[in-house]
């Protein structure tokens, strides 16, 4: 049975063209991926990201346990504050990438959608210290407005000085008379904001955000913009960029990784790793002509494969392909020439840093 | 509800053919860019190659995926269409008219009527 996020209907109205995605029926895309990507870039945009997975985590021992399975510093977090993590396997395989909210009174897990069965199942195998963990997911529903004019059209809505609000910082405040989580933060690169609210007045917070940006020409976003977002800024995928077979070192998420905080799950994997050098990376490419690198495609250098694509397309603000994948460390570096075998091979060359250098987050 | 206009015939490919004496236009159909939505790339066949009905003879890349363009026709290449090279999303706003994409010089003029017709087309397209 596949599920609706509380916008769906909102969906519908909207125009959307929806799909099936983990088990969820999500807007593909509304007036079209370039123009609503364009939209986050340069104004602002609405995602219903409530398929996203909400694990809450209780009791006094919840910050020493969401240490131990993620590998960033938890106790380094103040009260509402946020970080973006991931949880391993003891092999240093990454379960999910996720976000990390120390709340009062609990810690707030967002995993990837076609991941919160399984992270909440892993979560509950290694559960230790005195905690409770508690799937939320199907109670709240989750918005991201995203974009340069967020803060602009969030302010007439919200009591709480956003100016006072931080990227990677969260406040329980409210909208309308509708208790709400609400945070500086987002997947797009831009300036934004996510809303965690009880999924019965899903509808209602949604009206009364695009009435608060209709004079900023807000619109609804679907996931494929939400894709393209992310790309441009190199952000990792769970699925694409990062999976099981992945660590966090080679997919260029070592500075979420803190080794020396003590022991989590995996650390052991990657300090052996870590010692015996990494074999591949993560890395990204721009088309050098015409062509576009699409996921799954095998990477060349002359006429050794060196590694494969996991996300590829083409890049709205560029007006080019470009594309991550891993590939063999000696190919790693900015500059390197590489061939993506397409049916017509694609010559892309090795660049540092996001695709898209103009991102307006904090 | 994807558009599917008289007067023109279509391919299972999602391509369409245009007939004026010896001289197909062709180009992809409504509902073939509304499915890809998006279009970026556009690589016809060159002016001068001789193609044969259902070759893989070009590419069409949106954002979100790549498809080939398969001749309708078999014939010589005679035209493309340079607008829609420079800017595809003519595709996407006008895929019967602007955005054409080549013409061809038809040498089997008899495989035009092997072609679907619209209402062949509506069927096909009704089961997906």
């Amino acid at each position: 049975m596949l599920k609706k996020t509380p916008f769906y209907e909102m969906h519908i109205k909207n125009g959307a063209k929806i799909v099936e995605f983990a088990n969820f029926l999500m807007p593909l895309q509304f007036e079209g991926i370039i123009p609503e990507h364009l939209t986050v870039r340069n104004g602002v945009g609405v995602f219903d990201v409530s398929h996203m997975g909400e694990i809450e985590i209780t009791g006094p021992g919840r910050i020493e346990f969401a240490n131990y399975i993620t590998t960033n510093d938890v106790s380094k977090l103040q009260l509402n504050q946020v970080q973006y993590s991931t949880m391993l396997y003891p092999d240093g395989g990454i379960v999910d990438d996720l976000l990390v909210y120390n709340l009062k009174d609990r810690i707030l897990l967002v995993v990837n959608a076609a991941n919160t069965e399984k992270d909440f199942s892993w979560i509950l195998k290694n559960k230790k210290f005195d905690v409770e963990i508690r799937n939320i997911s199907d109670e709240i529903g989750q918005l991201a407005i995203q974009g340069p004019k967020s803060e602009i059209v969030l302010q007439r809505i919200v009591k709480f000085n956003l100016a006072d609000l931080k990227y990677y910082w969260a406040t329980e405040t409210e909208i309308n008379g509708v208790d709400v989580l609400l945070s500086r933060t987002g997947y797009t690169g831009e300036d934004g904001f996510e809303i965690y609210i009880d999924a019965r007045y899903g509808e209602k917070i949604w009206e009364i955000i695009f009435e608060a940006g209709k004079d900023f020409g807000i619109k609804p976003i679907g996931l494929g913009a939400r894709d393209t977002l992310r790309f441009e800024m190199r952000y990792c995928l769970y699925g694409n960029d990062i999976d099981q077979t992945t660590n966090p070192l080679e997919a260029g998420l070592g500075w979420v990784v803190k080794l020396n905080k003590g022991d989590f799950i995996g650390r052991e994997a990657l300090l052996k790793i870590k010692e015996a050098g990494l074999k591949r990376k993560l890395v990204g490419f721009e088309a050098l002509g015409r062509g576009i690198p699409r996921p799954h495609l095998k990477i060349f250098n002359g006429n050794k494969e060196v590694g494969f694509v996991t996300s590829g397309t083409f890049s709205p603000s560029l007006k080019k392909g470009m594309g991550m994948g891993y590939v063999e460390l000696p190919f790693s570096e900015p500059n390197t020439k590489l061939k993506v075998l397409a049916k017509e091979p694609v010559e892309v060359i090795v660049i540092s840093g996001p695709f898209y250098k103009y991102g307006t987050h904090k | 509800m994807a558009n599917i206009i008289e007067g023109i015939r279509y391919t299972k490919e999602h391509e369409w053919a245009k007939i004026e004496g010896d001289i197909a236009i062709t180009g992809i159909t409504d509902y073939a860019q509304s499915e890809l939505s998006d279009i970026v790339m556009v690589e016809p066949p060159k002016i001068g190659r001789k193609i044969k009905a259902n070759e893989a003879v070009g590419t069409i890349e949106a954002v979100k995926a790549v498809s080939d363009l398969y001749a309708p026709l078999s014939g010589e290449v005679i035209e493309v269409n340079e607008k829609v090279i420079k800017d595809p999303s003519i595709i996407n706003k006008d895929p019967y008219n602007e955005g054409w994409l080549y013409k061809i010089k038809v040498t089997e003029p008899s495989e035009y009527d092997t072609l679907l017709t619209s209402e062949q087309y509506k069927a096909l397209i009704a089961g997906h």
